[in-house]
């Protein structure tokens, strides 16, 4: 039992990073009001979660401008993939 | 109890990623309308075409300059007409949803069903304009059934199986050249309507 746990990602906990993550692993990337609308959250919200996600590395922020508007593109790295999928596999077996 | 916050973890998970990555606002009445534009198209371009002839010569016929432009002009209403019925159900529905119908998902669907579907149309244009007409019929349905595999991956898993349905009955259509006008009834016609009754009972919207 304590093996699984271990493999539970504590970033993942969180009901918006785990939104954030598992839209982000399904498309190259997508911008900041994609994921607000899919989310549904506040700008506020979205953006320290994100913010959180960016430091353990688990994504990957582009800053470009489309039409002279500033334009942030999120990705997932292949690293916050791998801890995802481990994370999906962990749950799994604990249902098991 | 938190067995439960996790099975509530793998559906959300599960939920986000096809609503982040494919476009479910596809409306079944689209689907229904498109279908009977297209029996209306046909109806008109059955009359363009045995007006003179008579259906006795039904495997055989040969098109004036006038009537080609006429067809033509039937095919092109039609394809307008479905066009606009659907994105109207389906803007219907993506207000509904609180979806956009101009969104990264439905781009990625549209392009995708634009690359098989216009080199499609190309080529039986160019075919059209070498006198090659019996071959259009069946290659239209091929196309299309393709451009529907191909772009099934972005959208609601039907599509695909509609798609290989029309590619079928486009590989059937050539061999029986010269009925094409009823396996575009099928195709265009039947098919459309069918499944959109099939989506709309089961994605009530």
């Amino acid at each position: 039992m304590k093996e699984l746990l271990k493999d539970l990602n504590k970033a993942f906990e969180n009901r918006i990073r785990l939104g954030i993550m598992s839209a982000l692993v399904v498309n190259d990337y997508l911008d900041f009001n994609a994921l607000k609308n899919l989310l549904g959250v506040t700008d506020g919200n979205l953006a320290s979660h994100l913010k959180s996600l960016e430091k353990s590395e688990y994504i990957r922020v582009q800053k470009e401008f489309l039409d002279r508007k500033p334009n942030t593109k999120y990705s997932a790295s292949d690293e916050g993939k791998l801890a995802f999928i481990k994370h999906i596999k962990a749950i799994e077996q604990l249902l098991k | 109890m938190n067995q439960q916050k996790y099975i509530e973890d793998l559906k959300d998970i599960k939920e986000m990623m096809n609503k982040s990555s494919k476009f479910i606002s596809l409306s079944g009445l689209s689907g229904i309308s498109a279908g009977i534009v297209a029996l209306i198209g046909a109806y008109f371009a059955w009359i363009t075409i045995y007006s003179q002839t008579g259906y006795q010569d039904f495997d055989r016929t040969l098109l004036d300059i006038g009537q080609l432009i006429q067809l033509l002009t039937i095919a092109f209403v039609t394809l307008l007409l479905a066009v606009s019925f659907g994105l109207f159900f389906t803007r219907l529905k993506t207000k509904k949803l609180k979806q956009k119908v101009w969104d990264s998902q439905s781009k990625t669907l549209l392009i995708n069903l634009l690359i098989p579907l216009l080199s499609g149309g190309v080529f039986c244009l160019l075919l059209l304009l070498k006198g090659y007409i019996g071959l259009i019929a069946p290659l239209t349905l091929l196309f299309y059934g393709l451009a529907l595999v191909n772009a099934s991956k972005y959208t609601i898993s039907e599509i695909r199986s509609l798609g290989i349905l029309e590619i079928l009955l486009g590989l059937t259509a050539t061999y029986f050249v010269g009925y094409g006008l009823i396996f575009w009834c099928i195709g265009f016609g039947l098919l459309h309507i069918i499944y959109g009754i099939i989506m709309e009972i089961k994605y009530k919207s």
